[in-house]
């Protein structure tokens, strides 16, 4: 059991590169800390730095009260799940558990126990003579989790672990390391570009980009009050609807408050209803229906607003400017190429600075 | 596959039945010639149909030799040609997954330079630097010694090249997941790595050894003894006779006898084999 804290963590390559620009993050002990972000934000390379996996070039990683920043991964008491697994394909799903404690010295009988537990909460007793390829992904999977569980470590570290599995199997096997942790109740440190996978499993969730830290907290907490706009599109499916405060119609609806100097303006596709009337303090906006999604339980309405010249980019990448996402639930639905009115309260308004990196309370 | 049509495929087969013939032609001439009467065979009559002297003529080629030329039991010829190809073979092997694992793996001063000498040396087989190399064995005093034998032909830049593709296709996530699961790094050579390329060592062992037991130039140069000969060379020696008859019976024995050795590798070493050529096991 032990903390894992990071300090001013920093990663410069040789070529000059500034992968990991000063991370701060404390897990504490038993906690299960989520680092979140888009590709090449630099997740990886910090659970790499973790295990010991990439040299630190800056700062201080503290697993369990010692500073392990010149210690080999095998001994800084950690055990980590690979997203291809990394099983040795030459061994049987025992020996892929065992050597791991054998190399360590460990006593056979010993070893066989351990292995035979883990077996049995992963449910692979029956597959423990088997070779990996014959396994499916799932049972690779958790014979990888098998191998990290026996070694009993500090702390366990996760690689996009899931990644690799169908859209069923990930949503079961979430459930299962979610389980398995608390059980345990093992620090645990988890990279995902998922970020629902992120919002589910997480105690403390890290969301990163560009190789720092962008926001850390209760992942509810997160969504609730996101920090800034990348936070605010990235955390949440579908992702938030930004828009420049600039337009009229929205800053004279805001006129009043703290918020009407504000430069972008989210709101939360769920947030949004389909009314004729402006809640007191709160915005509305008119709307044409572009496209619908109907999923079922809830239905997504795609709308462009008005005018034209309007429209204004949320973060790259994201939706098209001026773009507006309204989930209501059902399959209700306004017909392609209506005018609806959309509005949101006061309270479910997210306000921004211009350049999106500062949140600012209404 | 595609399946050819009755008049298409029956001309395919017959090419095929022409080309196995004419590989095969020799091979069956040599074993008849080896059973039969040299008398015979010296006056043009020998019969398409095996003789009447096979056991009597393979035993006294493996256990006396000729009467004429060299009198070197064959037996003693493929035992010398054995142990120099197993050396080759393995020694080659040896060496080259060694320097594989070190040039992939390894971070040292001037890695990228020892890498391109190894591949050069590609430009230099025994029969380029011939000179050279026969006064360094003979300086060494190994003439005439199976180390003399073997240790020049088993720098090898091809194996090494053959390993370090293969290496290169080996996940680093596994030597991640050793390095964490305690393993250092002979211990990832050992029990990873090696058990990994086990099928492209049996390919290459096939290769070399039958490319060891074929060598001719190399130990007819440094060979002088009689019973270090080895049988390639042997069998060179047995047909030319100055002043007697070539004893062809015992010519064509020991020649249908240094083909068993390389079929059996590679009926043995088949699956292996062909495993090691074709298929990525990881």
């Amino acid at each position: 059991m032990a903390n894992v804290t990071l300090r001013n963590v920093r990663k410069t390559y040789p070529g000059g590169f500034e992968a990991i620009k000063g991370v701060n993050v404390d897990v504490g002990d038993g906690q299960f800390c989520v680092l979140v972000g888009p590709s090449g934000c630099g997740k990886s390379t910090l659970l790499r730095m973790v295990a010991g996996l990439e040299t630190v070039t800056g700062g201080e990683i503290d697993i369990g009260g010692r500073i392990v920043n010149q210690i080999e991964p095998a001994d800084r008491d950690i055990a980590m799940v690979f997203q291809n697994y990394a099983l040795y394909p030459h061994m049987s799903v025992f020996n892929n558990m065992a050597y791991g404690l054998r190399n360590r010295g460990m006593k056979e009988a010993e070893i066989k126990s351990r292995v035979d537990e883990a077996a049995r909460v992963l449910e692979l007793t029956s597959m423990l003579d088997r070779k990996p390829r014959q396994l499916s992904g799932g049972q690779r999977q958790r014979v990888a989790m098998g191998r990290a569980i026996v070694r009993q470590p500090k702390v366990f570290l996760f690689d996009e672990p899931l990644s690799n599995l169908d859209a069923k199997l990930r949503i079961a096997m979430r459930v299962e390391i979610r389980k398995l942790q608390r059980r345990l109740n093992t620090t645990s440190i988890y990279v995902t570009h998922d970020q629902l996978e992120a919002m589910t499993l997480a105690d403390i969730l890290v969301v990163m980009t560009g190789g720092q830290v962008e926001q850390v907290g209760n992942p509810l907490a997160i969504y609730e009050k996101p920090a800034t706009t990348f936070v605010a599109s990235f955390i949440g499916a579908p992702p938030m609807n930004l828009m420049a405060t600039r337009p009229e119609e929205i800053r004279s609806q805001l006129a009043g408050s703290a918020a009407a100097d504000a430069g972008i303006l989210g709101i939360r596709p769920e947030d949004l209803v389909i009314t004729d009337q402006t809640p007191d303090g709160g915005v509305a906006l008119p709307l044409t229906v572009e496209a619908i999604e109907r999923v079922g339980a809830e239905t997504f309405i795609y709308g462009s607003r008005e005018p034209e010249e309007q429209r204004v980019a949320a973060t790259p990448g994201e939706l098209p400017p001026g773009e507006i996402i309204v989930r209501v639930p059902g399959t209700e639905a306004p017909a392609i190429g209506a005018k609806i009115r959309v509005a949101a309260l006061r309270n479910k308004l997210h306000l921004f600075s211009g350049d999106g990196r500062t949140r600012l309370e209404a | 596959m595609v399946e050819e049509e009755g008049f298409r495929r029956y001309i395919a087969h017959i090419i095929l039945w022409i080309g196995i013939a004419i590989v095969a032609f020799p091979v069956y001439i040599a074993f008849i010639a080896s059973t039969q009467d040299n008398a015979l065979i010296a006056n043009g009559q020998m019969s398409l149909l095996p003789g009447g002297h096979f056991f009597e003529t393979y035993y006294q080629t493996i256990f006396v030799g000729t009467s004429g030329s060299t009198r070197e039991p064959v037996g003693n010829m493929m035992l010398n040609s054995l142990v120099m190809a197993l050396l080759i073979a393995v020694g080659k092997i040896a060496i080259s997954i060694i320097s594989a694992y070190a040039i992939v793996y390894f971070r040292f001063p001037f890695r990228m330079p020892i890498f391109w000498i190894i591949f050069i040396t590609l430009m230099l087989p025994v029969e380029v630097r011939i000179y050279p190399t026969y006064k360094i064995v003979a300086d060494l005093h190994m003439l005439d010694s199976y180390a003399g034998l073997a240790l020049p032909l088993i720098a090898s830049a091809t194996a090494t090249l053959l390993f370090r593709q293969f290496f290169m296709t080996v996940p680093d996530e596994l030597l991640e997941a050793s390095r964490i699961d305690g393993a250092g790094p002979l211990r990832f050579f050992w029990d990873t790595l090696l058990p990994l390329s086990r099928t492209n060592m049996a390919a290459l062992f096939v290769i070399l050894f039958i490319l060891g037991w074929n060598q001719y130039l190399w130990p007819l140069l440094i060979t002088t003894r009689d019973d270090m000969q080895t049988i390639q060379v042997g069998i060179r020696k047995m047909i030319t006779t100055t002043d007697a008859l070539t004893e062809w019976p015992i010519v064509m024995a020991t020649a249908v006898l240094a083909m068993l050795p390389p079929v059996f590798v590679v009926v043995v070493m088949q699956k292996l084999f062909v495993r090691g050529l074709v298929e990525t096991e990881k």
